[in-house]
């Protein structure tokens, strides 16, 4: 039954013994005969619960629109995906819909905020309609930005901008945080200072983290760095020494 | 060599087809009315004037008892006088086998061995009168063909008492009568009214006027003082029974084609300029967001080195090609609509022809002007494009700027949640766009409100006039003022359930240089049959003291009660009262003026006389009724109200009348547009932050409210506005419909205001589902990549 999946979903520290997705066969086409793009061809992956994940790869080597599957958006055109064991795929919109409410956090390149809410109101836009999630305030002070609560986002920085967008996504305290590109419209400094809110998040509530990036720098924080090109993964690799992201090289 | 600025210009046309279609269509439907009603207008006046000057209609006509035809060249001799003629009328009844109350006919005269000199007739049918044989006629065609009649078939007429049968050789149409109406009555009805010309020699022997006129038609010279010539005329006529000659200015029909320009000049005045500005404010609004987008292109091209005013004349091109489309597609079907349009006119009013005729020199600046005024709106939206920089194009969007506009209170903010917070900011930043939405549907909804309600001020007027003030089912009127034992023989008739006399006496009404060329009613001092009403609804006793004016009339003369006014009368010893006002009444037909009968008749020293009677029949009765009042010599006619009335309602609804449909379609039409837009353009412009939403688990629904949100509170606060806006229009449109021949209440019954908060929340409900559909369709992936 999907209500009580979810039930047992939203209870936080769920089992990690069960690997938060489960790939096998995705391939994704958009466009039909010779004009047809193969964006995915047969993508097979495991990920563990909690874990840092970092996606890397050329423009079109088809990261965004793994990403974009696993997050809800976008459907496969074949192949299954599980999240915790429950199938992805044969969800139904409206299903998509609780699915994205409930268990997963975006954030993007271009923060994506409401211009007409204050950061706290977009933070609020969210766990209003979430069951548990953390305070507005708090999940602002998570990111360092809790004196700017209400301003709205003219009146922030593109890194404070980008930072409210992540405190908007982990508010509801997500099972799962998508971010695609989530540096790259930021200088170094802040660039640093918005994955380090990421690791935080990652370490300290037990999100499981995905993240897209060209910066092959940024994989030096995950614990698993997938590579994808022509999409296809073309290699695994676990970091067996992860780096602060304050140390990372920008 | 295209360049790649109009090949961009070509595919942004193409992307926004469905807006850019329905801006061009909004001027189109204005230039439409624009072309149609100035070419209607122009062919109106044209045709009427060309129609007169062919047919040579009299400009002053002067009715007179009785004169002997040497006065034609007394009058020809009156400074400023063109052409003189004098003919026979007179009032005659038709017997149609198939009806029982008998039709109202005019006889009028037709020289015998010559063209008529003035007011020639167009034979549309048959051939021209022989002098020689006394029988024939020629018969006003719309009559003819109201009642399948044609050359070959016979009438049987009674004139002047007594009965005779008639050939008709011919179908004829004049200029005198365009529309024809018994006399007496204000409705023009082609079944109820005909015209029988006649030759001279035999109407004469008809109305014993052998070697005499009984009406003298005369044209003018150019320049020639109008008024000076009408004054020689009467004094001439005085001693003959002149009732006191009148120009084309009060020439019956005449006046209801005047009254029929008139309405459409102020039409054609008022409604498209409505339409332009509509259209300006979407091309602004759409050609505003257009820059917007484009932000980082027009950024881009600076870099390159197109200078600003290159950039700028590039969207200027895409304003004028949906101006000029618009209007070109609007010249080319008002140039249609404007042909179908007056081939109705012709008929209506029964032209021989019409002279189609549009201006081409007006319409191009017609169509100048709407592309200048359409294409207003998108120029000021092109200063925008001088404040980006290049450096845009290098830089994320900045988020849409909130913290300038007005703040919500802290009160009110705590009770919200945030989609209903991000409602009301939106509609709060641009706080312009939003008047100017709710202005705009407030607008259109005010103007179907005003149409219902001036169809309800039709509907009002026609209940009010047929069955409070006019209780009567038939009015009896005799050939001519008659002693009253005429009343008794009619009492006395099987049916007839009430009787009440009246005497009508042709009046010029005058109060310093006013004046007003009418009728003086005579009724019994309290009656129950024709009611002179007051504002309030109740009923005004009759007085012998003096006199009780229609509001129309006492407006026109400006005077009120206590005031005295000057009567002359036109009929019998003519003599000049000074009668006080006593009371004005509100009469929805006419400009009448009612005094006790038996007061009038003292005055004229005419006692016992009537000219007619109101009656009350037992309508079980009426067939047999009818045939026998059809018989009696002194009547000249009977107007059965249940027919006045179907004719009354047929007037109202063509000619001028008609364009308060076409007003409440295009009013529904106005303000779908706008609804629909103000829902297209909120979406476009936070399809980004709806999908968003969609993207953080909101379901299709909940992001809806946030875009319907702003349309519903949008629609919410111009539906009072509307109503509001309507009852102010209702008014301004009931008195410019209102003319001297009839005066249209403003009341506004609830139920119109009704139908038009149900047509807006209709339209509002079909944009919002137009517009849900394609939330629910959003690309969520590709809305989010996008920077804009």
């Amino acid at each position: 039954m999907a209500n009580n999946l979810f039930d047992q979903l939203t209870l936080y520290g769920m089992a990690t013994d069960k690997d938060a997705f489960s790939v096998t066969g995705v391939t994704k086409v958009y466009g039909e005969g010779p004009g047809a793009v193969h964006a995915l061809r047969g993508v097979d992956l495991a990920l563990p619960s909690g874990e840092m994940v970092v996606l890397l790869g050329a423009s079109g080597s088809g990261k965004s629109t793994l990403l974009n599957i696993l997050g809800g958006l976008d459907s496969v055109s074949a192949g299954v995906v599980y999240f915790f064991g429950k199938e992805l795929t044969a969800m139904s919109p409206a299903e998509l819909t609780l699915y994205r409410r409930h268990h997963v956090g975006f954030v993007f390149q271009f923060y994506n905020l409401m211009p007409s809410l204050t950061a706290s109101e977009n933070v609020e836009l969210v766990t209003e309609v979430s069951d548990q999630a953390l305070d507005a305030e708090e999940a602002l002070e998570l990111v360092g930005l809790a004196d700017r609560k209400n301003h709205f986002p003219s009146e922030l920085s593109g890194g404070e901008q980008q930072r409210v967008a992540i405190a908007r996504a982990v508010a509801k305290r997500p099972t799962v945080l998508f971010c695609d590109e989530p540096t790259g419209a930021l200088d170094s400094a802040t660039g640093r200072q918005v994955l380090r809110v990421l690791q935080d998040i990652n370490e300290h509530f037990g999100t499981t983290v995905m993240l897209i990036t060209h910066a092959a720098a940024t994989a030096d924080m995950a614990h698993r760095v997938i590579e994808m090109a022509d999409g296809a993964v073309r290699a695994v690799r676990i970091n067996e020494h992860r780096l602060d992201a304050e140390n990372i090289e920008w | 060599m295209v360049s790649p600025l109009d090949r961009k210009l070509a595919r942004d046309l193409r992307r926004m087809k469905t807006q850019v279609s329905a801006i061009a269509l909004v001027i189109a439907v204005g230039v439409l009315l624009l072309v149609m009603m100035g070419g209607l207008l122009n062919s109106l006046e044209q045709t009427r004037l060309s129609y007169y000057q062919q047919y040579r209609l009299a400009d002053i006509f002067a009715p007179v008892k009785r004169a002997p035809q040497s006065l034609l060249s007394r009058i020809g001799t009156i400074p400023g006088v063109g052409s003189v003629s004098g003919r026979v009328v007179g009032n005659a009844l038709i017997n149609l086998p198939n009806q029982a109350a008998p039709v109202q006919a005019r006889a009028v005269s037709l020289p015998d061995f010559t063209e008529p000199l003035l007011n020639n007739v167009y034979l549309a049918q048959g051939r021209k009168l022989n002098p020689r044989h006394r029988d024939e006629v020629s018969l006003l065609e719309g009559f003819a063909k109201a009642h399948d009649l044609g050359p070959g078939s016979s009438i049987t007429a009674t004139m002047y008492g007594a009965r005779r049968e008639f050939n008709i050789v011919g179908l004829a149409q004049s200029p005198e009568f365009l529309l024809s109406t018994a006399p007496g009555e204000f409705v023009p009805d082609d079944a109820r009214f005909a015209v029988i010309w006649m030759s001279e020699a035999s109407l004469a022997a008809a109305f014993d006027m052998e070697g005499a006129f009984n009406e003298f038609l005369v044209s003018l010279q150019h320049g020639a003082n109008e008024r000076a010539v009408i004054d020689a005329i009467d004094r001439i006529l005085e001693p003959y029974g002149g009732v006191g000659a009148y120009g084309l200015d009060d020439q019956y029909s005449n006046i209801f084609i005047t009254e029929d320009i008139s309405q459409l000049a102020v039409s054609s005045a008022t409604v498209p300029p409505i339409f332009l500005a509509v259209a300006a404010f979407l091309l602004y609004i759409v050609v505003s967001r257009l820059i917007d987008a484009d932000r980082i292109q027009i950024g881009l091209l600076k870099a390159f080195g197109y200078s600003t005013l290159k950039i700028c004349a590039h969207y200027f091109k895409l304003i004028l090609l949906i101006a000029i489309g618009g209007a070109l597609l609007g010249c080319a079907l008002g140039v249609w609509a404007g042909q179908l349009m007056a081939a109705y006119y012709q008929i209506y009013y029964k032209f021989p022809y019409l002279l189609f005729h549009i201006d081409l020199a007006a319409i191009l600046i017609a169509v100048m002007v709407s592309v200048a005024s359409a294409s207003a709106g998108g120029l000021l939206v092109l200063r925008k494009v001088f404040e980006l920089t290049p450096a845009v194009a290098m830089r994320p969007p900045a988020p849409a700027d909130y913290s300038r506009s007005t703040p919500l209170s802290a009160s009110l903010i705590r009770r919200l949640d945030q989609p209903t917070r991000m409602v009301l900011r939106r509609l709060m930043r641009r706080p312009g766009r939003s008047v100017a939405a709710i202005l705009g549907i407030a607008v259109g909804m005010g103007l179907s409100v005003a149409m219902l309600g001036v169809m309800d001020g039709f509907n009002r007027m026609v209940d009010l006039n047929f069955s409070v003030v006019d209780r009567s089912n038939a009015n009896v009127s005799l050939i001519e003022p008659m002693a009253d034992k005429v009343i008794y023989e009619l009492a006395r008739m099987h049916g007839v359930l009430e009787v009440e006399p009246f005497r009508e006496v042709s009046v010029m009404f005058r109060n310093g240089t006013l004046s007003h060329r009418g009728s003086l009613s005579g009724l019994i001092s309290e009656p129950q049959l024709r009611r002179a009403m007051s504002d309030a609804g109740d009923t005004i006793y009759i007085r012998k003291d003096g006199v009780v004016l229609a509001e129309v009339l006492a407006n026109k003369l400006k005077v009120g009660p206590g005031d005295t006014l000057t009567i002359d009368v036109k009929e019998g010893r003519q003599p000049t009262l000074r009668v006080p006002i006593a009371s004005i009444a509100h009469p929805l037909l006419g400009a009448p003026a009612y005094m006790e009968l038996g007061a009038i008749n003292r005055l004229l020293k005419e006692p016992g006389r009537v000219n007619g009677a109101y009656l009350r029949i037992d309508e079980q009765h009426g067939d047999s009724l009818y045939k026998q009042i059809k018989n009696m010599p002194s009547v000249a006619g009977v107007s059965l109200k249940h027919e006045v009335r179907r004719a009354f309602r047929e007037l109202m609804d063509s000619g001028a009348g008609a364009t308060r449909y076409v007003m409440a379609a295009i009013a529904a039409v106005i303000t779908f547009g706008i609804v629909y837009n103000s829902a297209r353009i909120a979406f476009t412009e936070s399809s980004h932050d709806l999908a968003s939403l969609r993207v953080m688990g909101f379901s299709n629904g909940e992001t809806s409210f946030v875009l319907l949100g702003e349309l519903g509170i949008i629609i919410f606060l111009a539906l009072p506005l509307g109503s509001l806006i309507g009852l102010m229009m209702v008014d301004a449109i009931a008195q410019g419909f209102s003319t001297e021949l009839y005066s249209i209440p403003s009341t506004l019954d609830g139920r119109s205001v009704g139908y038009a908060v149900v047509s807006v929340s209709l339209a509002a409900l079909l944009s919002g589902y137009l517009v849900k559909r394609d939330i629910d369709r959003l690309e969520l992936v590709s809305a989010l990549k996008s920077r804009e």
